[in-house]
This record gives C-alpha cells, sequence and structure tokens, in this order.
C-alpha cells in the first residue's frame, strides 16, 4: 500500500481537503483548506482533483518517508522543499521514488502551505470529506510522528502545461476587503470609518477557527434601539465579528455554526487566501470591497 | 421578512422567533426546489431569531432570494411545516445537580418538573455551539430558567439541560453552563449514521423517564 510515513513535524499538519459544507444546520463548520486555491492547483500540478485531500503545513518543519513511488506538489508559502537532501521547486510537479524522504523547510515569511500528493491522502471520510476540524474534532487527527497516511490511486501524469505563480508577498501589511454587514448599525462608527488610518494587528491567539485582532475597540450604540443581547445567528466564513471588548475577529474555516456577537462585515471570499497567511504581529487594514 | 446581504453569497433572514425559523427554513427548502431560478442554498441555518442562507452562488442569487423572502410574510409560513420531522423520544434519567434551581426557576417541586418537562413537547429550532447540539422550544411557554452563573467545565455528554427558554442536551463532554436536569444514554452525534445528529430542526422531541 502506498503511503507517506511521518518521520518529523515540527509545527501543526492538518490534512485538509475542500471541507464539509452543508451541515452547518446541525453545528458542523465547514472546514477544509485555509486557501482552497492553493489546494487546488497543488492538486492539479499532480494530476489529482481539486478536491482530493493533502496536507496544509503551518510554518513548516516536516519530514515524510515515501513508501512507494510518489509524485507531490507544493503550493502557498515557498517553503524549501527537499527529496533526498535536494532542493526541488515550489510550484510544481516532483516524483519521489519509493523510500525516498521528503522535507519540507521552515517558513521564511508566510505562514501556511498546502502539500498534494497524487492518488490524495486516502484516510477515512468524515461527513463526506477528509478534513479535520479543529473546533469540534471531527475528521483525522493532526498528523503525528509515526502516522502512516495512505495514498489513494494516483492519476496519469498531467501535461504540464500549467504553471504555479507564488501569489505577491504581502508584507507586514494586508488590505482586506470587506463587505459591510449585517450588523454594522450596532455600533457608533462605521468599522471602516473606526478603523481608518490605524492598522489592526493581528494576536498570538488566532488559528483556523479565527484571526483576533487588536486595536481600536469598536463601541456599541446604546441607545435603546437595539437589544441588549444578539440572539445567536448563522455565521459565514470571513465574518467579522465584534465581541463585547470591541476587538475585532475574522472567522475562518473552523468558526462555529452560529454566533452571539455581532458581524460588523465579511472578508471578501477573494481575500481569505490573505487572511490563512496572516502572522502574529502582522497588520491588517479593511477596505470597502466595491 | 427583512432580509440582510451577508457578503456576496449570503443572506440573513429576520423573522419572530425559534418556530418561524424552522418554517421559514422550510419554505427556503420548498422554493428551491420550484423553477424560480432560486438555486439551493449551500446551507440553511435556522438561528434563534434569523435564517441564514450561506453558500449562494453570487450577488444576483442573493437579491433574488432576498425579493422572494421579502415579499413572503406570516401567511406563507404554515407553523405546522415547522413541524414536519421525526418524532424522536430521549429515555432520561431525572437526575440532574440542577433539578433545584430549575424547580425555583419554575415555581414548583423537583418531582413537578420532572413531570411537566415529560409532559412538554419540544420543537427542534436549530443547532449551534457543538455538532448535534439542538436548542428545542416547548410548544407550550415554560418559565425560562436562567443559566448558571459560574459554567461548569465539564458537563458530562448525554447531559439535558434548559437555560433561557430552550431545552438542549449535551452531545459530548463540553464546558457548560446550562441548568442540568438529567442524562440520556442516547448518542446525539455520530458522523458514521445514515443521519449522524439525532435532533434535527423540525424534528419534535419527548423526553421520558428511564425505568
Amino acid at each position: 500500500m502506498t503511503a507517506l510515513r511521518v518521520e518529523r513535524t515540527e509545527c501543526l499538519v492538518l490534512v485538509q481537503d475542500l471541507g464539509r459544507p452543508g451541515w452547518a444546520h446541525l453545528g458542523v463548520p465547514p472546514s477544509g483548506a485555509l486557501d482552497p486555491r492553493a489546494l487546488a492547483l497543488a492538486n492539479r500540478l499532480v494530476g489529482n482533483s481539486e478536491g482530493a485531500a493533502g496536507l496544509e503545513i503551518l510554518l513548516g518543519g516536516l519530514g515524510l518517508v515515501a513508501e512507494g513511488s510518489l509524485r507531490v506538489a507544493l503550493s502557498g508559502a515557498q517553503l524549501p522543499l527537499y527529496v533526498d537532501g535536494r532542493a526541488t521547486p515550489w510550484g510544481t510537479s516532483v516524483s519521489v521514488p519509493s523510500g525516498s524522504r521528503v522535507e519540507v523547510g521552515r517558513s521564511r515569511g508566510r505562514l501556511r502551505a498546502w502539500l498534494a500528493v497524487a492518488g490524495g491522502v486516502d484516510v477515512p471520510l468524515v461527513l463526506d470529506s477528509r478534513s479535520t476540524d479543529t473546533l469540534s474534532g471531527l475528521g483525522p487527527d493532526p498528523v503525528r510522528i509515526g502516522d502512516r497516511l495512505p495514498v489513494g490511486r494516483a492519476g496519469p501524469v498531467p501535461d504540464g502545461s500549467e504553471t504555479a505563480v507564488p501569489d505577491p508577498e504581502a508584507g507586514e501589511n494586508a488590505v482586506i476587503r470587506l463587505h459591510l454587514g449585517p450588523r454594522d448599525d450596532w455600533f457608533t462608527r462605521s468599522p471602516l470609518d473606526a478603523w481608518r488610518g490605524a492598522d489592526l494587528e493581528v494576536t498570538p491567539s488566532s488559528n483556523r477557527v479565527a484571526v483576533r485582532l487588536s486595536g481600536e475597540p469598536l463601541v456599541r450604540r446604546v441607545d435603546g434601539e437595539l437589544p441588549s443581547e444578539l440572539p445567536s445567528e448563522g455565521l459565514v466564513t470571513g465574518a467579522v465579528q465584534v465581541p463585547g471588548d470591541g476587538r475585532p475577529l475574522i472567522f475562518l474555516a473552523d468558526r462555529p455554526t452560529t454566533g452571539g456577537y455581532p458581524v460588523v462585515g465579511v472578508v471578501d471570499p477573494a481575500d481569505l487566501p490573505r487572511c490563512a497567511q496572516l502572522r502574529p504581529g502582522d497588520r491588517v487594514r479593511f477596505t470597502p470591497a466595491r | 421578512m427583512i432580509c440582510r446581504p451577508v457578503g456576496d453569497h449570503a443572506l440573513l433572514v429576520q423573522v419572530d422567533d425559534a418556530r418561524s425559523a424552522v418554517a421559514t427554513a422550510r419554505l427556503v427548502h420548498e422554493l428551491a426546489s420550484g423553477a424560480d431560478g432560486l438555486a439551493t442554498p449551500q446551507d440553511v441555518v435556522p438561528a434563534a431569531q434569523t435564517v441564514l442562507l450561506d453558500g449562494l452562488r453570487g450577488p444576483a442569487q442573493v437579491a433574488a432570494w432576498r425579493e422572494r423572502l421579502s415579499a413572503a410574510g406570516p401567511s406563507d409560513l404554515h407553523h405546522g411545516d415547522a413541524q414536519r420531522g421525526r418524532e424522536v423520544t430521549v429515555d432520561t434519567t431525572y437526575n440532574g445537580a440542577d433539578l433545584d434551581a430549575v424547580a425555583a426557576a419554575w415555581g414548583c417541586s423537583r418531582d413537578e418538573v420532572v413531570e411537566r418537562h415529560q409532559r412538554t413537547e419540544f420543537l427542534v429550532a436549530f443547532c449551534g455551539f457543538a455538532p448535534g447540539f439542538a436548542y428545542c422550544v416547548p410548544a407550550e411557554t415554560l418559565p425560562e430558567v436562567p443559566r448558571r452563573e459560574v459554567p461548569r467545565e465539564r458537563v458530562p455528554a448525554g447531559s439535558v439541560a434548559l437555560a433561557g427558554v430552550y431545552c438542549g442536551i449535551y452531545p459530548r463532554e463540553m464546558p457548560g453552563g446550562w441548568q442540568l436536569v438529567g442524562r440520556t444514554a442516547a448518542v446525539l452525534f455520530d458522523p458514521a449514521r445514515d443521519r449522524p445528529a439525532l435532533l434535527v430542526p423540525g424534528d419534535t422531541v419527548r423526553f421520558r423517564a428511564a425505568p
């Protein structure tokens, strides 16, 4: 049986595909790769369907041994990639002979990368997905030393006509497009006004559930027209919620399905991949989506 | 119904209460299967006073759903439609640690709490907080029960609990601030089952004292 044997992990490595949307009415988050386009790209490069399960690598530092010959491709952050100690390029399909070591080095910049393997990571489906849900614990456990990750049957080798282009480096300041609403009327100022010219900073308590930001707190209106408490209502991925302390957070793929604090806006889906790369200390500036 | 776009791919519909939310979610499913150009949302999420339509294809679909649902009113919602799910009986051992607190909130004895809880038909209104955690509303109004001042760090899996106007069952061991009246051995959520959640919005639930 073809597999990837895990010899070293210095970071959080999770199995992710495109998630399990459609179960929110039962309280199940959608999960899935935080940058679905990057996973889809890596999958296409190795000849997989876009939704095949791969490995989401946070910060880097992963050592694998190929049991059986494999093809892999790395997308997202341009982490150093080695096969049997030889540097191999990011963003392209790489052949890994049986018994060879695959090393993904530490990040020099961006936060997350996705490693696809031809045939996909073939762990059991849970609610039609192989994604790990870090909020509710559904799906496979995080990848650990000693794991043997089964690999499915590889498809034909792609013709190599697709070229991966790395995203431009966002640097320390990310501009994120925000669609205002539905509860921006709960606050004394529009969030875009309140946060204009005052960057919000990513805090270390950020993860796949949410990017948490520090900065100018938003102040709630207290004119008596609003209920004192917002009854829980459905959340979307990318929702920017403002809890009691006024400091916003951006909900990502492992977010709860309902929330009781007002959502002032939603990150445009095209900017969610940027959110997947936000490191503590990075600054965020919201701008109107249209 | 007031509808607010949520980004370019979702719509939040305001309704009067949890029962209306279930009926509205059913209306959405019925409209989606018609020929009005209203595509089925990826998720339809009822909650306490809203229904979220998520995973719509784009702004045109958001606008189409907004137009159709803004024109809908209470007459479109048949509250009988709220209860078109299954009838579920939950065998419960009524040994909850907070029976006295519930008795105080309801103004009756512990035994009367147990009896009245079993007499009440509940509607599964919505889920949230954890997979399979269903917020159930009584068919007849019950007195509200305040949450515990200090939540417990660990509530046993299967705990039957009350808070506010809701009754819920903790699907697994987790922290919680609801008042515990009993415990069931029923499995609330198993992703490997055909029907992963025991309690689905639209189901009706009755609790029965286990022997």
